[in-house]
């Protein structure tokens, strides 16, 4: 593996510098000169330089010995719990409906848990045409070892060419595992998915940088191409009653799906009585409320609208609502279709956390506000005046 | 009882901005920091040490340069730190990091607990921790809030998950890795004495020799995604403040198009 700049070709126009990542490109003598210990090949800098071809990459990779053209299918985790599917796998069965479409592969559902098959037919009138199903008390709850153990089996029996999971809490926790053992190559929390006309590689587009890059990502040599995707990007299957598929049930041994760790109890939070990571509407309060009472109006809007309530870090850090409410990088990542921003200002992790929503509104008294920048609506002015108004804007139609 | 933190040294994000008329990443003057997910790791090892004993040992895979993040880690009271360093680890990907860090992990010997953050701040993948899990084949737990209790003798632990509509109360024999979140501690700062003890302290380097990593599982050969192109997203905002010579006015006009939308009724 090697990278270099070809003196002779490098022009010194400087397009390649802003591109690296890795702050690996120098102007020295008016040529590019990359620093190979900050490189981390990404190939950013050869896209940038289409024009004089004056970089080389010469990667050596490790061929796989799987024989790729065995491996067929769009698979989609259904995640439940306690019997209850996901959304954000109504989501993925739409989306991987198009990917099979355009590979002219069958799309497939993978259901585990405990009392679970029922659900089977449903995930076939959204789309799915078959549905692997293990159905067993072993599998009541969500634990790593089990679920990552049945479903790198099913991988490794049935070859799927694609497997998408929700990047939930459960499906980034176990997913990453199943990759590991089946080893091949996973993309975290992607928001755009295809397939590449040419080589039919699924490309995987995610943030990096909390949300200020975007990355494209493939998986060549190695089967299955996994990723999770986030919630929220893609619409929701409709339901056809009419359609048919095919349910597959497979028995595994019980010692099969033991688990070292075991849960004890499950405590649902009172104050999310909406999941914020699936709310449709959002309504956040952040250091412009002042003090916690405050919170009163936020919660008093998100009702009147049905939303859930989220929080940014300055609101948490002062002890006003639960961490459970942060949205951003260090709390959730959200995409809701109206996201409504009440004294937040606006910190890169904030908007990590919250700008791929559809419809933004913020709140803000200062007009310089980063936070205006990403808002499809920005009100400039005091909160306290802007959300009552809007409260009885919405009752009074 | 030996704990071992995992940890990644970043670019200080702050800095990080976007120019407007090139559209681009500005990293000018970036600086390298402890990706602040790990501090709430490295501060829950030592509370565990200081109630329970034993060694706080950090360990970074990354060039020369990450160590100073395990410095700064030493500074903040870890007993030891080690840097997995060599040209054949650039361009790993979760998989290929995963194994370099089990690797090392393994090299060190003996551990009962190895935590990390939930995820790094430049990547973002939260792959690397139950990746090393599954390469270690110990017990993993995602997103955890509080550690309960720790049985020494019966080699249990008892931790908190956070889930999105509440938290799962979890038991587990050790040795396990646990990936933790904010909620967890409040990390303190480096104390003056960490301060003195990390001026001098060398990190020792093990290799992908050392290691006895097999060549085929490291770096950018060992590493099945391929980064195929990186841009700049487009935002979504208009950047228009909603004109209106009241706050009744401004809020009637964004209501008329949230209803328009059909996004309130």
């Amino acid at each position: 593996m090697a990278i270099r700049v070809i003196t002779e070709k490098c022009v010194g126009c400087k397009l390649c510098i802003p591109t690296c990542a890795q702050g690996a490109i120098t102007y020295v003598d008016k040529k590019a000169v990359i620093d190979v210990i900050k490189c981390n090949y990404c190939g950013a800098c050869i896209d940038a330089c289409k024009k004089f071809k004056a970089i080389l990459i010469e990667i050596d990779r490790k061929v796989s010995d799987q024989d790729l053209s065995l491996y067929k299918g769009v698979w989609v985790y259904a995640e439940q719990r306690n019997g209850e599917i996901a959304s954000v796998v109504y989501e993925l069965l739409n989306e991987g409906r198009k990917l099979a479409e355009q590979l002219g592969e069958e799309l497939s559902a993978v259901l585990l848990g405990d009392g679970v098959t029922c659900q089977a037919e449903d995930l076939i009138q959204h789309g799915a045409d078959n549905v692997y199903v293990v159905d067993n008390p072993k599998l009541k709850d969500f634990q790593d070892d089990s679920y990552a153990m049945a479903m790198a089996e099913l991988c490794e029996e049935y070859k799927p060419n694609i497997v998408l999971t929700g990047a939930t809490a459960i499906g980034r926790s176990f997913i990453p595992k199943v990759a590991v053992m089946l080893e091949t190559g996973l993309t975290a929390d992607c928001t755009q998915l295809g397939i590449d006309d040419y080589t039919k590689l699924l490309l995987q587009t995610r943030p990096a940088f909390g949300g200020n890059l975007m990355a494209t990502i493939t998986c060549t040599n190695f089967r299955p191409q996994m990723s999770t995707v986030r919630h929220k990007v893609f619409k929701k299957a409709a339901k056809d009653v009419s359609r048919k598929g095919k349910i597959f049930t497979k028995v595994f041994a019980d010692d099969l799906l033991k688990s070292r760790t075991k849960l004890i109890e499950f405590v649902k939070e009172m104050e999310s009585t909406v999941n914020l990571s699936e709310a449709d509407i959002i309504v956040s309060g952040g250091r412009g409320l002042g003090e916690a009472k405050n919170f009163a109006l936020v919660r008093e809007l998100a009702e009147l609208i049905n939303g859930a309530v989220g929080a940014s870090r300055a609101a948490v850090d002062a002890g006003w609502i639960p961490y459970s409410h942060q949205v951003g990088q260090t709390g959730k990542t959200v995409c809701p279709k109206l996201y409504i921003a009440c004294g937040i200002s606006g910190s890169i992790q904030h908007m990590a956390g919250m700008q791929s929503s559809e419809t933004i509104i913020a709140i803000n008294k200062d007009p310089n506000a980063p936070i205006f920048e990403i808002a499809t609506y920005g009100i400039v002015g005091d909160l306290f005046e802007v959300i009552p108004a809007m409260i009885s804007a919405i009752k009074n139609r | 009882m030996n704990i071992v933190v995992s940890i990644k040294q970043v670019p200080g994000t702050t800095k990080v901005a976007i120019n407007p008329a090139t559209n681009t990443l500005i990293r000018a003057g970036v600086e390298a920091i402890i990706n602040p997910f790990d501090m709430y790791a490295i501060e829950e090892a030592i509370r565990l040490r200081e109630k329970f004993g034993g060694k706080v040992t950090c360990i970074t895979m990354g060039p020369p340069q990450a160590e100073e993040a395990l410095k700064s880690a030493i500074a903040m009271g870890a007993d030891d730190g080690i840097l997995i360093s060599d040209r054949a680890f650039a361009g790993s990907d979760t998989l290929a990091t995963s194994y370099t860090l089990a690797m090392g992990i393994k090299k060190l010997g003996q551990f009962d607990v190895i935590l990390t953050g939930k995820q790094a701040m430049d990547g973002d993948t939260a792959q690397v921790g139950p990746g090393i899990a599954q390469w270690l084949n110990i017990p993993f737990i995602a997103w955890v809030k509080k550690i309960e209790d720790v049985k020494k003798d019966a080699k249990t632990i008892r931790v908190e998950r956070m889930m999105d509509d509440g938290y799962e109360v979890l038991e587990g024999p050790l040795p396990i890795l646990l990936s933790v979140v904010k909620e967890i501690n409040e990390p303190r700062t480096e104390s003056l004495r960490g301060k003195m003890k990390a001026k001098n302290f060398k990190a020792t380097v093990f290799s992908a020799k050392d290691i006895e990593a097999d060549p085929d599982f490291i770096g950018l050969r060992g590493s099945p995604t391929i980064v195929n192109r990186v841009f700049v997203p487009v935002r979504s905002g208009k950047k228009e403040l909603v004109e209106g010579a009241t706050v009744e006015e401004k809020v009637g006009k964004v209501v008329a198009s949230l209803r328009e939308s059909k996004l309130v009724n």
